[in-house]
């Protein structure tokens, strides 16, 4: 219940007065609950059939109509993993975990100094710099796609993780400095200051003032940098093929039907999807901060 | 203000010896005091510089070239004919016509949708959170598992869920002749459209939720006492609130959703006239290797973003600027 309410810092002030609110009438104040609930099950209607029909046979998977009741099975699971076939998902899934985290670990040490300079001791004609991070996000990928891969073509980094580590930290950076910046404005500089002249008490200001702050900002801008380089395909597909092919490269290869194949199909996308799952249910109070690029809080 | 300070947000920051009260301002000082306020920033600027404008400068030399991958002696410049061509090929021409249609669709419908949405979880019933989470659920599958989903879990006219229910109300009501569309290939980029705005909603409805929670309450209550009706309130106070909040989504979703390309590939991998911008230029430098000709449609998405993004960029400078004001 309280996860409402709680979007963000300035939203989690609001709290007392969500709660007050009165419903005017009873009767249709339930119907709207009740209309509420439907549309909510609708939309995640897909997803728990995903889920359901990875536990299934692929001979259920594949009736019509639907066996919902089917017996439970982890074959589709086995397949994916390559029990068998011995090919393996693996690789890409490493090599997905490696480009999100690398990305997110790089966007962290690049835009916390940044945010830092865009806010507590602000450069001058600050929000320029502030626009011109933003706008870079606004440049459509498939608008240096080409430049991009032909530069790795010709310094033979085409199929290397690295390379998607680079550019996913250039993806993310201009919203990691946003929200870093729009968490790092909360810090009082007034004490900051005080503190830095103190000396002895820098450390601990940091630490019981800053780092309060600061942290969940932190953790918000990772979770969110991490689903959206997880999430990634354009630049995947076409810079990778073997070697650094990643977990979105590896679904492609369901695209087209292959016999029964739908168990197995939503275990792969449900396994992909596990880490994004997680990610967004545990950062979902900052989603919207990090989606709107720190506009909304 | 002192110099050491600003050189670092790491630790092993010495405590600065305390400044002059007022040093005077020599150019030199100045300067350089400006620089250490800047290091922070510079890594970062100039990485983004490099690894996002540079590429687009070469998008935009490639775009006057004769390139193709195929017939590597005849490179050379042409001036405008690869704008001429995109302008002028059915397919391109299709593929810019297929992006605006796609965007204004997605982006229209998911608002709707999670302004509806948003309204309904603002107000207190059972289970709200729980509705909540699973709202958001959509936008947290993968594009690409979410894509595949919906291709063979719901829209496959032999076993998918959308069939089997229809099957399944049919046989409630006794027949055993239930209407069996094929979805895709019925109405493609409408399929491409639902899944999209299946993953999109859940984003609309976050923003406007959030709008519908900053409302000035005391206000809205002063309304009501004295007798506004809801839909007076809705109107007069709730909407223009949110207006901004609509906006925001508006443009930001129309950013995401013109780059659209997990889905297209998917679903119909660009086939029955679904192909839009992103996958044409994907095909036309990938598979094609017409690199003057992809380069050029390229410069082409970027001008119609731009379009886009300057009214974006004017919408969050307004919120911006009331967030500092505040």
């Amino acid at each position: 219940m309280s996860s409402i309410t709680d979007v963000g810092p300035v939203a989690a002030t609001r709290t007392d007065e969500g709660e007050a609110r009165q419903p005017r009438k009873p009767r249709s104040g339930a119907l709207l609950g009740v209309a509420a609930w439907l549309i909510g099950i609708l939309f995640v209607v897909p997803v728990l059939w995903m889920v359901l029909t990875s536990f299934h046979s692929e001979e259920d998977a594949a009736t019509n109509p639907p066996s919902v009741f089917a017996p439970l099975t982890l074959q589709g699971y086995r397949q994916f993993f390559g029990v068998g076939t011995g090919t393996s998902p693996w690789p890409s899934l490493l090599n997905s975990l490696t480009a999100s985290l690398f990305a997110t670990v790089l966007v962290l040490l690049l835009s916390i100094p940044a945010a830092y300079a865009l806010s507590i001791r602000p450069v001058r004609k600050w929000t320029d710099v502030m626009f011109f991070f933003l706008s870079t996000r606004f440049l459509p990928v498939v608008a240096g796609i080409l430049p991009i891969y032909l530069f790795a073509q010709w310094s033979g980094l085409l199929d290397n993780i690295w390379l998607l580590v680079v550019l996913y930290t250039s993806m993310n950076l201009p919203i990691a400095v946003w929200m870093m910046r729009s968490f790092l404005a909360e810090v009082p500089v007034e004490i900051l200051e005080a503190a830095s002249m103190d000396g002895a008490g820098l450390l601990l200001t940091l630490r019981r003032v800053v780092a309060p702050i600061v942290l969940p900002g932190i953790a918000a801008t990772s979770l969110i940098c991490f689903i959206f380089s997880w999430n990634e395909l354009l630049l995947a597909r076409t810079l990778t093929g073997t070697r650094a092919l990643t977990a979105p490269v590896y679904l492609t290869g369901f695209v087209t039907s292959q016999g029964l194949f739908l168990a197995q199909m939503c275990a792969a996308a449900f396994v992909v999807s596990l880490p994004v799952l997680i990610a967004g249910f545990a950062a979902q109070d900052k989603l919207v901060q990090g989606l709107s690029l720190g506009a909304v809080k | 203000m002192s110099t050491t300070l600003e050189t670092g947000t790491g630790r092993g920051q010495q405590p600065p010896t305390p400044p002059p009260p007022s040093p005077p301002p020599g150019d030199a000082l100045r300067r350089t005091a400006d620089w250490a306020r800047r290091a922070p920033l510079l890594p970062a600027l100039i990485f983004t510089i490099i690894i996002t404008q540079l590429p687009f400068v070469a998008t935009l030399v490639i775009s006057f070239m004769d390139w193709n991958a195929y017939y590597p002696d005849e490179r050379g410049f042409t001036g405008l004919s690869n704008y001429v061509n995109v302008l002028t090929d059915v397919n391109t021409r299709h593929a810019i016509w297929v992006t605006i249609v796609l965007t204004v669709v997605v982006v229209l419908v998911s608002l709707l949708l999670g302004m509806g949405i948003a309204l309904l979880l603002d107000r207190q019933f059972r289970g709200r959170g729980i509705v909540r989470t699973m709202m958001i659920t959509p936008f947290l599958v993968v594009p690409v598992a979410a894509a595949l989903v919906w291709k063979h879990a719901l829209f496959n006219p032999e076993y998918g869920l959308l069939n089997g229910t229809l099957t399944w109300i049919w046989s409630v009501f006794g027949s055993d002749n239930p209407p069996q569309p094929d979805w895709i290939t019925t109405a493609p980029l409408a399929a491409i459209e639902v899944s999209l705005i299946w993953q999109w909603t859940p984003f609309m409805m976050l923003i406007l939720l959030a709008g519908l929670q900053s409302r000035p309450l005391d206000v809205i209550e002063a309304a009501r006492i004295d007798g506004a009706s809801a839909w007076q309130i809705f109107r007069y106070m709730t909407f223009p609130h949110l207006r901004r909040y609509l906006e925001l989504g508006a443009l930001l979703g129309a950013i995401y959703i013109v780059q659209t390309f997990d889905a297209v590939f998917v679903i119909t991998s660009g086939g029955l006239g679904t192909a839009n911008l992103p996958y044409v230029i994907y095909q036309t430098f990938y598979t094609a290797h017409d690199y003057g000709l992809a380069s050029a449609a390229g410069v082409i998405t970027v001008i119609g973003t731009i379009l886009i993004a300057t009214l974006a960029l004017r919408t969050v400078s307004t919120l911006f600027q009331e967030e500092n004001a505040r």
